[in-house]
């Protein structure tokens, strides 16, 4: 007994020491990889934060003291115009009065049109959100040094008027509501277009298609399809929807174009090519997943393929379709080198109003800020980068909610 | 119990099942009778579940599965080319070796077989008829719309056979409905087969021999031959075959000899 318990302590400590130090190396070395990741979206964030917030050194045209004694936000519609009347010559006003009536236009709206037509503030100097906070002092200096007649002002580059305001091209002034409703009608139109397409392919492929070559070469081609460049699919988009699909793509055959092609179907026909294959593989993923006892049952109750289909397999895949075409539309959302190929503006002030309008999309208008020289589109591109981050998140937990809803009818 | 007092309702004359190439069962013949409970039983893989599964097409799913020989049901060939499969399986029932609902509620599970197929009458009583029938309807009556998964197996396997009852079927296949349950939610589906037995023909396959035994009027002892297809060796009533089996081999098989 004695002996054997000898025996078995000999053995007992093994290789233990090496196995834990080996398990302690691959540890540390998965916290690492954890690590790594983690600390790039966290420097991310914080260098576009650092750029979408600072001071800035901003000298008025006009002082605002000087047209009233009271701040602007605070006066009526008709000081207002009063105000604007007085202070601009009469061709430019008449020019504003053609483009919008001032009778009709909101409070906010004049407060607006008077800040950008008398007092014309201009950014002369704008810092990133760090020396802002360490070192005013040296801020306030450099006004007083360099820019007497100036102002230093907290400014936060993202803010409401930033979000409603149309494109321009004075960093002050500038809003993105123009490339913000841009990127949601592309988004929308590609998921009407997509979404169906691609889950009825998916169906075909996984209910109805024998397992022959044809099938099983179809199959690999739509999972090479999901890794393919996407200029490639903007080269494609170019060849068909823009060029040859012109009557169509540009509202000619219903009397409108505007455009010559270059519109939002065009830009959503090629973005629903770009992620079908990756709405068809997860949706073929997903109905993969259904257990076959399901569909056994239906089947053993009398019922049709068809019923079999739509009313089991489809609800029972449907999370899984969903969390696919989240990840599809992420990536739509994100796409820019496709749109530049298929015409999207670099600078449009003007509203999308339907499928055949000119567009441009958040990615393509931060792209074109951050190549300008004035520093100031910086601080544009980096508020920017956040609505379409917020964009993003909010679309992702939409179709959450909308996943989990379904979830929990199956497991409730 | 004799069976000459029963007309056959499920003829099958010289049934061979074919998955691809392989022969997976070899010139069966058997007749099915009216309102008896059939058990099928035999070792792994002889085929007995593949034609319990010939009985309503459910085979036509497997890829490469494909037959020879006709199964007449009231003496027409299910297997003709002007039969549609899915009016088969509405009058040929069917319950499966897992209990399999539908991840929805208990009174739903019972009413989407019925609604599909046409069934226009009173849809609350048609469940509280098939729940009692199928000696669920105490347990579950307060709680219908409760998620059917979260019933007990032997619960949920009532709840499949209620389904199958809902559809009105003249059959009810049982393909080793037990084999998932303990002894108690078995014994309980045995009985139940017992009640149904009076409006409906029962076949049922089961490796469990005391059940065939206990549960059975008509026993068929399926075996595989050397090519490894299943074959039919005998046919009886279940007193008969447990005994004093005519063959050898099932003689070996009941007494535990073999399988």
């Amino acid at each position: 007994m004695n002996k054997n318990n000898s025996i078995f302590e000999s053995r007992a400590q093994g290789n233990l020491k090496k196995r834990h130090r080996v398990s302690k190396i691959w540890r540390s070395s998965f916290f690492l990889s954890t690590t790594i990741g983690i600390f790039s979206l966290v420097i991310l964030l914080f260098s576009i934060i650092n750029q979408a917030f600072g001071y800035v050194i901003v000298e008025n045209n006009v002082d605002p003291a000087s047209l009233s004694s009271m701040p602007l936000q605070s006066l009526e519609r008709e000081e207002l115009i009063s105000i604007l009347q007085e202070n601009v010559s009469k061709n430019r006003f008449k020019t504003i009065q053609r483009d919008n009536p001032v009778e009709e236009l909101k409070r906010s709206e004049l407060v607006g049109l008077v800040t950008s037509e008398i007092i014309k503030p201009t950014t002369l100097k704008s810092y990133f959100l760090i020396p802002s906070l360490t070192n005013k002092a040296e801020i306030i200096r450099t006004q007083q040094d360099e820019f007497p007649n100036a102002v230093v002002q907290f400014r936060s580059w993202i803010s409401p008027s930033f979000l409603t305001d149309p494109l321009s091209t004075n960093p002050d002034t500038t809003g993105i509501r123009t490339a913000l409703l841009g990127s949601l009608w592309i988004i929308v139109v590609t998921v009407i277009i997509a979404f169906p397409i691609g889950i009825g392919a998916a169906i075909y492929l996984e209910e109805y298609s024998s397992n022959n070559w044809l099938s099983r070469i179809i199959k690999t081609n739509i999972d090479n399809l999901a890794g393919i460049p996407s200029i490639v699919y903007g080269l494609l988009g170019l060849a068909i929807f823009v060029r040859g699909l012109n009557l169509i793509t540009s509202g000619a055959f219903i009397g409108i174009d505007q455009s010559n092609g270059r519109t939002i179907l065009s830009a959503a026909l090629t973005m629903s090519l770009l992620i079908l294959p990756l709405i068809i593989i997860n949706a073929q993923e997903a109905i993969r997943a259904v257990p076959s006892s399901l569909r056994q049952a239906s089947y053993g109750l009398g019922a049709t393929r068809l019923q079999t289909i739509w009313y089991h397999v489809l609800p029972a895949a449907m999370p899984g379709i969903l969390t696919g075409t989240i990840l599809a539309v992420s990536r739509a959302i994100g796409e820019t080198a496709p749109l530049i190929l298929v015409g999207a503006s670099s600078f449009i002030n003007k509203d999308p109003s339907g499928l055949f309008s000119n567009f441009t999309v958040l990615p393509i208008q931060i792209y074109n800020w951050t190549t300008r020289p004035q520093a100031e589109f910086r601080n544009v591109a980096a508020a920017s980068i956040l609505v379409l981050l917020i964009v993003l998140l909010t679309l992702n937990t939409a179709a959450i909610l909308l996943r989990n809803h379904f979830s929990k009818n199956k497991a409730a | 119990m004799t069976e000459n007092k029963n007309q056959p309702i499920i003829t099958v004359k010289d049934l061979s099942i074919f998955y691809k190439t392989f022969r997976a069962v070899k010139n069966v013949d058997l007749e099915i009778f009216e309102n008896k409970i059939t058990a099928i039983i035999g070792p792994s893989g002889c085929g007995k579940s593949t034609v319990l599964r010939s009985f309503n097409r459910m085979n036509d799913f497997i890829p490469g599965a494909s037959i020879q020989g006709n199964i007449l049901f009231h003496d027409k060939n299910i297997y003709d080319e002007d039969v549609d499969p899915v009016q088969v399986r509405r009058m040929i029932g069917m319950v499966f070796q897992k209990p399999n609902p539908f991840p929805k509620s208990i009174y739903e599970n019972i009413a989407w077989g019925a609604k599909m197929n046409g069934f226009s009458g009173n849809m609350d009583d048609l469940v509280e008829k098939t729940l009692q029938d199928a000696a669920l309807w105490d347990e579950v009556k307060d709680e219908l719309n409760k998620n059917a998964l979260s019933l007990s197996g032997g619960q949920q396997q009532r709840l499949c056979i209620a389904r199958a009852l809902a559809v009105k079927p003249e059959i009810i296949l049982m393909d080793e409905p037990c084999s998932a349950l303990d002894p108690i939610a078995t014994l309980k589906i045995e009985d139940l087969m017992r009640e149904l037995s009076h409006n409906y023909s029962i076949i049922i396959v089961t490796h469990n021999m005391q059940q065939a035994a206990r549960a059975s009027d008509m026993t068929a002892f399926f075996t595989m031959d050397e090519d490894r297809a299943g074959v039919m060796v005998e046919y009886g009533l279940t007193t008969q075959i447990f005994t004093n089996p005519k063959n050898k081999q099932t003689e070996d098989y009941i007494t535990g000899r073999f399988g």
